[in-house]
């Protein structure tokens, strides 16, 4: 070009240059790993060490893991079969560490509800599954619960009937009065659970059709399983995706009442917030475990595994809360005047205008909370339920098994990894999707 | 409604009153950004609104549509009291259309999805129809090519233009706009005032704060001067910026058009 301008300045191309490949260095793995390992001297160094120090790795663990021994009766037997780990031990305990205590026959129950969770997730977390799939999302903490606890239909069926009641009656409500029709339909629903529904009128009647389990031959009855016998994985899920799911509504309208303009809620949600960030979950725990029994009347049964639920949705909630609030936060102004001006109500501009932008900004924060919480279902260990770290202590103290460490650990944190992995997998997945700013 | 009047293209003002304001002020804390505000606006009207920044001009067509709250006086919008009556507040708001200087379109929805939610959700239209009356109002506007895209591909020109549009589609009988050409570069502001002037050609009652005065000259019967939240002056364009009465309108005019 240069050569062209120095001799004259008018040029017109009379050939077409043919398409031509990069120079070999400019293509496939020559120029990926220029690029990507080692582009300057400093980064060639860097990235040298570190294929040595993935070698090293390598070099150590892999034959612990070639050399392993999964059949053997205890871990000495084990050291003399091989020189690696010794996964026999999870041979030997996995029915513990995926349900704890739960009856060897049974078993097929909380397998059956682990595998109706999926269809129950797909329609909530991608919309290109049927939404036909939603019915089963709603139908599953009734199904899920008479699975895994068994027992008589009839008690999951009176809880989902109160539900039904107060949707309706917020149905009917909600066109005309949103608000009025959101507080009816909650004090309908927790006056129903607590007075008439659960162990109460609509049960009894559903037990005289069905027959009590108790008494003799009942239709559409399980053996029943005490919360005290649900460990392991299951307990982890059970408390994982219960306090998950509830944390996250309870979240965004903390989140809500500490922006509102109403004095006395707004409050309340501050002092709850406070509250409970200010609070080591483990004191909520013990709280749960100890203090909520002198709290309630004499001879109240109140589920262990209830009382824990409800203590860290309260606790993921709070956190949670904080975190939406940063993403209304983070939200311009005129979004909400936009949505004034054009008569949108306050619900119908949350539910389709702000929520769905604050939520989006707050993603990261969110699922940052849901694998937080996650693992902190282990923290039950100490009111001894049997978590999957509950599980491992008495394995620990088996003279069989005594000094055996890092196949335990290692099995339960794979677990636990695997499940905080697609959480932020899915997450990532997400934002991706959500992206509407610059593509 | 406006839809008959849309049928002529000579823009005729009625007697009916579409705005009343009365002795309306308004407070930020002890600050009295509104004082004595009176207007009266005929159905029909376009009334562009001038004057300093910070004089009001913003908070005075907000409180039109309470998005600010008056602290005193009246304010009737066809026909209906604004008071602290939510129904009310409702009723107007889906009556007078908005348009903004930062447009505020709502971005994780698509254009075409912008202009249908409000009627969707306010006026409880069938989608099916929400979507042709949208489809209608962006080839007004000019971009019906653009529907299925989302505002932050857009340009600034485009976003106005769908902002006008998305509040074209609630059927508004009054527009209000707060400088909506102030955030845009130069070439894309004769855009939004052609669509503008286009909606004066139906015979929208429009209440336009901006500083373009040949769009005030071309389409207005009326032009106000605000300053220190106050109405300094007003007149028709001619007279207003040929022979303006008040000192601080002639500043002011001096200082806009000198250059
Ligand atoms: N939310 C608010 N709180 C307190 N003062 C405000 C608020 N909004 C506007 N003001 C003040 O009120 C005056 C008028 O503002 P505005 O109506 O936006 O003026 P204009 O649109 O004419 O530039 C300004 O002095 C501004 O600082
Ligand atoms: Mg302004």
């Amino acid at each position: 070009m240069s050569d062209t301008h120095a001799n004259t300045v008018a040029f017109v191309r009379e050939t077409q240059i043919p398409q031509s490949p990069p120079p070999a260095t400019e293509r496939g793995i020559v120029k990926w790993l220029r690029e990507n390992m080692f582009s300057s001297v400093l980064n060639s160094i860097l990235s040298l060490l570190s294929i040595f120090f993935i070698f090293m790795l390598i070099k150590d663990l892999g034959p612990w893991f070639w050399n392993s021994t999964w059949n053997a009766e205890n871990l000495a037997e084990c050291r003399e079969l091989n020189s690696g780990a010794c996964f026999a031990v999870i041979n030997e305990r996995w029915p513990q560490f995926f349900f704890g205590f739960y009856p060897a026959e049974e078993r097929w129950r909380p397998v059956l509800a682990f595998l109706l969770l999926f269809p129950a997730l797909a329609p909530v977390l991608f919309d290109k599954a049927p939404r036909a799939l939603l019915v089963v999302t709603l139908l599953f903490p009734f199904v899920a619960y008479w699975l895994i606890w068994g027992g008589s239909i009839a008690f999951p069926l009176a809880v989902l009937l109160g539900f039904v009641l107060a949707f309706v009656i917020w149905k009917a409500l909600a066109k005309t009065q949103p608000t009025i029709a959101l507080i009816v339909s909650v004090l309908v629903l927790v006056l129903y659970q607590l007075v008439v529904g659960g162990a109460g009128l609509v049960e009894n009647i559903l037990m005289g059709i069905l027959g009590n389990p108790e008494d003799g031959p009942a239709l559409l009855a399980f053996e029943e399983v005490e919360s005290r016998n649900i460990g392991g994985f299951l307990l982890t899920l059970i408390l994982g995706i219960t306090s998950i799911s509830l944390a996250l509504p309870i979240g965004i309208l903390l989140a809500l009442g500490r922006q509102s303009d109403l004095i006395i809620i707004k409050y309340i949600c501050v002092g709850f917030i406070e509250f409970i960030r200010g609070v080591p979950l483990i004191t909520l725990l013990f709280v749960a475990n100890v203090l909520l029994a002198y709290f309630l009347p004499p001879g109240t049964t109140f589920d262990l595994i209830l009382r824990v639920v409800i203590m860290v949705t309260a606790f993921a909630a709070a956190y949670l809360a904080e975190v939406v609030r940063g993403g209304l936060a983070a939200l311009p102004r005129g979004q909400y005047e936009a949505a004034d001006s054009l008569g949108l109500d306050y619900w119908q501009a949350m539910q389709l205008i702000i929520l769905p932008q604050a939520l989006k900004i707050s993603i990261p924060g969110i699922v940052n909370v849901f694998i937080g919480l996650f693992k902190d279902t282990v923290l039950v260990s100490i009111i001894s339920m049997y978590d999957p770290l509950g599980i491992v202590q008495p394995i620990l103290a088996d003279s069989d098994w005594n000094g055996i460490l890092w196949e335990l650990y290692g099995f339960v944190a794979l677990f636990f990894f695997i499940f905080c992995y697609a959480m932020s997998q899915y997450s990532r997945y997400l934002e991706q999707k959500l992206r509407t700013d610059h593509r | 409604m406006s839809m008959a009047e849309a049928q002529s293209n000579v823009p005729g003002i009625s007697d009916e009153v579409a705005i009343s304001i009365t002795g309306m002020n308004k407070w930020y804390g002890d600050f009295h950004v509104l004082r004595d505000i009176d207007l009266t606006v005929q159905r029909g009207e376009r009334i562009v609104i001038c004057g300093p920044s910070g004089s009001g001009k913003s908070t005075l067509i907000r409180c039109i549509n309470a998005l600010e709250e008056h602290q005193k006086g009246e304010i009737v919008v066809d026909g209906t009291l604004l008071s602290s009556d939510l129904k009310n507040i409702d009723k107007i708001r889906s009556e007078v259309g908005m348009c903004f200087q930062h447009f505020n379109l709502f971005p994780h929805l698509t254009i075409l999805e912008n202009c249908t939610l409000a009627p969707i959700w306010v006026r409880k239209m069938p989608k099916k129809e929400a979507e042709e009356i949208a489809m209608h109002y962006l080839e007004k506007v000019k971009i019906p090519d653009q529907a299925n895209k989302y505002p932050g591909q857009l340009s600034g020109g485009q976003q106005q233009r769908v902002a006008i549009a998305r509040s074209l589609c609630m059927r508004p009988r009054i527009m209000l706009f707060d400088e909506p050409t102030s955030a845009l570069d130069p070439e894309m502001i004769k855009e939004v005032l052609d669509t503008m002037v286009s909606l004066a050609e139906d015979g929208m009652t429009m209440l336009c704060v901006t500083h373009e005065m040949g769009f005030a000259r071309q389409v207005a019967n009326r032009v106000i001067f605000m300053d220190a939240g106050q109405i300094v002056e007003q007149n028709e364009p001619e007279e207003f910026f040929n022979n303006p009465k008040s000192d601080r309108t002639q500043l002011f005019l001096s200082q806009i058009l000198g250059h």
